[in-house]
């Protein structure tokens, strides 16, 4: 019987070797494709040909187009118009982009020997400091020296301020880590999860077959076959939800420094 | 006691942040319940506010699940 190692899917493997590059401050930067790079190529490639299928402006929409236009809705008016508002507009290219990329990671990783790329911290973690830098930056554009209002709540005394300003610093310095920790784990879990029932199901049938009291197992392998489909479909809804959840936060940070001192 | 030993039980303790996380969506998932039976009309308005607190509280427990993790796979 093959060893248990749930971790073993989540390997970076060169596919491609590439030239290896010397940095300042950076020891080695490597260029291979790797799976990573290979599955998020993937992912950028079919998200294009997908709008460009779909994107062929019937006034009858197709199922193609129905899908583009609910998916297109649902960042528009549900999250940028819903959460920012009508100043949300300028930055519904960049939230739809990190929605759609995220989604499809996940949902390509979801298929059997499939890399999930968003399961690497590397990359969660630059989409998470992207995403907060970029707050940073647009913060300090809007609003000027006007931004540190951001820690400070409004209408309260200035010796609750002088408390509840460290706190406010530190819960908006945590952003990136809880915005990167949250896509990168649940990705993570679920995939072990998944393995380890997947794993039982061989397990107690090949347990089972010693036959005599032994044979239950093969109930409890019927039981985690169960198992692996239902949270095969728990791990659709996480897909989707995390990507939709990740998007849905950015668009909170966003709010928060374009409707400064109004709104909340 | 065996360091390996020492690491499991610690990765088990680890997980016991998961009964936070339990207890908060059975809040979560109740609350929105009961708001909903009460005013259904105004429920659908309210669900993408509650798959982001989903999220933000299942967030505490990936957390202990990631910590868990560390504690079993990476070599020190």
């Amino acid at each position: 019987m093959a060893a248990i190692e749930p971790m073993k899917q989540f390997m970076i493997q060169k596919i491609v070797d590439g030239p290896k590059l010397r940095m300042h401050g950076v020891r080695i930067v490597d260029l291979s494709i790797t799976n990573s790079v290979l599955y998020m190529l993937i992912a950028a490639t079919l998200i294009t040909v997908f709008f460009l299928v779909a994107s062929r402006r019937a006034v009858v929409p197709g199922r193609m187009q129905a899908l583009a236009e609910t998916l297109y809705d649902l960042v528009d008016n549900g999250l940028t118009g819903a959460m920012i508002g009508d100043k949300g507009r300028p930055f519904l290219p960049f939230i739809f982009t990190l929605f759609s990329m995220i989604a499809v990671m996940n949902i390509v990783g979801l298929f059997p020997l499939q890399f999930t790329v968003t399961s690497q911290l590397a990359v969660t973690v630059t989409l998470a400091l992207m995403t907060f830098i970029s707050v940073v930056i647009i913060g300090f554009l809007r609003n000027g020296l006007g931004f540190f209002k951001l820690f400070v709540p409004s209408g309260v005394s200035i010796f609750m301020a002088m408390f509840l300003a460290p706190i406010e610093f530190i819960s908006f310095m945590v952003r990136p880590v809880t915005l990167s920790m949250r896509l990168f784990g649940n990705m993570i879990g679920g995939h072990v999860v998944m393995y380890m029932f997947a794993s039982f199901v061989v397990g107690l049938g090949l347990f089972a077959s010693h036959g005599g009291l032994a044979s239950l197992g093969y109930a409890g392998s019927a039981l985690s076959m169960f198992m692996v489909v239902a949270l095969m479909a728990l791990e659709f809804i996480v897909a989707f939800l995390q990507a939709f959840v990740f998007a849905a936060l950015t668009c909170t940070y966003i709010n928060d420094v374009v409707n400064l001192g109004h709104g909340h | 006691m065996d360091v390996t030993a020492a690491k499991y039980i610690g990765a088990g303790l680890a997980m016991t942040g998961l009964i936070g996380a339990g207890a908060g969506l059975g809040i979560l998932f109740g609350n929105y319940l009961q708001a909903a039976i009460r005013n259904p009309s105004a429920a659908a308005g309210e669900r993408p506010m509650l798959f982001l607190g989903f999220a933000v509280t299942e967030a505490m427990g990936i957390f202990a699940l990631v910590m868990a993790f560390i504690i079993l796979f990476v070599k020190v």
